[in-house]
């Protein structure tokens, strides 16, 4: 190209100020941010994708893991979670509510929608944080054997799960959890389970309606789809393969089945609520800015624009994990 | 700011009067399209769990169809990309795209030849 071409409307293409994608500075950087961390999200997702691909025939399902809704008790898949995804999917229209507002310089209605939009923000939180502390104290508590595979009990005669409560054995025992007053602090262990391998075995060996769920998922047959339940006899034999009690989910052990499910349970959602706490505070600080007629001086709303894109785009996000985390 | 906004949606099937309007009917559509996901998680019929297409659940297709059916209309209209310039709108969503399409082409091979070692080797792996 000829750079001294400098005739006619060419005369400040090279001269800065002009928008060739009509977008201004600050929405083009919030784009560039948004593709980035799009591509954060997947890779985060297609690595649980490959886990998830690996143990395909073992991997937890979604329905038995998320079954609880707040103050009900009973077995209730997937409404609680689908409950939330209204809630960010109302919350991202009352943000673009007040985006076209802002458009319109209605300064009291941009108000009210993005408080809408905060509350709507902080009820998602809430409920993230009501499914993790769930997910974390457990349901019924299982037993992981030496390699690292889950044991769930099952009721035969109703097919329902069973709760190690339901079924141990109390055995005498001097064991309590060590705590680093009584020996090396360094030796102390955070937390105990309820019940020791040995009143599992025992109980198991006296119920004779408990039996054993593995992990592995039938492939074929009638059962498609289903985890396997073990015979009687076939229980009592696995059971000596257990090496743990455990109640809940961590980082380390996870009741629900095999344990990179709770890590990435953990990871993904906890990424995308730490996304949603930073959309509320944003919303907030703007609402506060509105408030203070900082963008009708500014003459425009471009800010709450701005926010808005970031905000659709948790919620863009939550499509995805709810699909591949609930749904898939 | 005040910018021109396209008022249709589904390619010029429904055509709102204000932008506030098509807001709300995008939010009953991505409603509409929740409830059935909802509703096929829960109830999953059987001829859709025990069929497969291109190696995949049919259930599974319908729910990667739908979120990506949700994914457009957010971006669309909830992110206004239906009223930003053409040049604009590929640059964003066609790069991620081909970038996350080969990632997951990668990651998910993969994880399938490990399956295979896991399943077909001569060590267990369940003990």
């Amino acid at each position: 190209m000829d750079s001294t071409v400098t005739t006619g409307t060419n005369e400040k293409v090279w001269g800065g100020g002009n928008q060739p994608l009509n977008a201004s500075y600050g929405k083009l950087m919030m784009w560039f941010f948004l593709v980035s961390d799009a591509l954060t999200f997947s890779g985060f997702l297609a690595a649980y994708g490959f886990s998830r691909f690996k143990f395909i025939e073992s991997w937890p399902i979604a329905d038995e893991v998320f079954t609880h809704i707040p103050f009900f008790h009973g077995n209730y898949p997937m409404y609680y979670v689908a409950f939330m995804t209204f809630i960010l999917i109302m919350s991202s229209v009352t943000m673009v509510l007040a985006v076209d507002a802002g458009h319109k310089m209605k300064k009291n209605a941009v108000i009210w929608y993005l408080f809408l939009t905060v509350i709507g923000g902080a009820i998602f939180v809430g409920s993230q944080a009501w499914e993790w502390a769930t997910f974390i104290s457990g349901d019924h508590g299982a037993v992981e054997t030496r390699s690292g595979r889950i044991l769930q009990f099952v009721n035969a005669d109703t097919g329902e799960r069973a709760s190690l409560a339901d079924f141990a054995k109390t055995l005498p025992s001097e064991r309590t959890v060590h705590e680093n007053k009584n020996g090396l602090w360094f030796t102390a262990e955070g937390y105990m389970p309820s019940y020791s391998l040995a009143e599992i075995e025992a109980g198991l060996k006296e119920h004779s309606n408990i039996v054993i769920r593995t992990e592995d998922i039938h492939q074929e047959g009638e059962h498609m789809g289903h985890k396997t339940v073990l015979s009687r006899e076939a229980s009592l034999e696995k059971i000596k393969d257990g090496k743990y009690v455990v109640e809940g989910a961590n980082l380390i052990h996870n009741e629900y089945g095999n344990r990179l499910f709770a890590d990435f349970f953990f990871f993904i959602t906890g990424f995308h609520g730490f996304h949603v706490f930073s959309g509320v505070i944003f919303n907030l600080i703007i609402f506060f800015n509105v408030i203070l007629g900082t963008y009708e001086k500014r003459g425009h709303y471009e800010m709450v624009e701005k926010v808005g894109l970031y905000w659709h785009f948790v919620d863009l996000v939550w499509v995805f994990v709810f699909t591949f985390f609930y749904l898939v | 700011m005040a910018h021109a906004h396209k008022l249709e949606i589904f390619r010029g099937l429904v055509k709102f009067k204000s932008n506030t309007q098509k807001i709300w009917g995008v939010l009953i559509f991505l409603s509409i399209i929740t409830a059935i996901e909802v509703a096929l998680g829960i109830v999953k019929p059987q001829f859709l769990t025990h069929n497969y297409v291109l190696g995949m659940k049919i259930l599974n297709w319908i729910f990667i169809i739908l979120t990506l059916v949700k994914a457009y209309y957010i971006t669309w209209d909830f992110m206004h990309m239906r009223d930003e310039k053409a040049s604009l709108r590929r640059s964003v969503v066609w790069t991620p795209i081909f970038l996350v399409a080969y990632l997951l082409f990668i990651l998910l091979v993969e994880a399938q030849y490990i399956y295979e070692v896991y399943h077909d080797g001569f060590i267990t792996w369940n003990f």
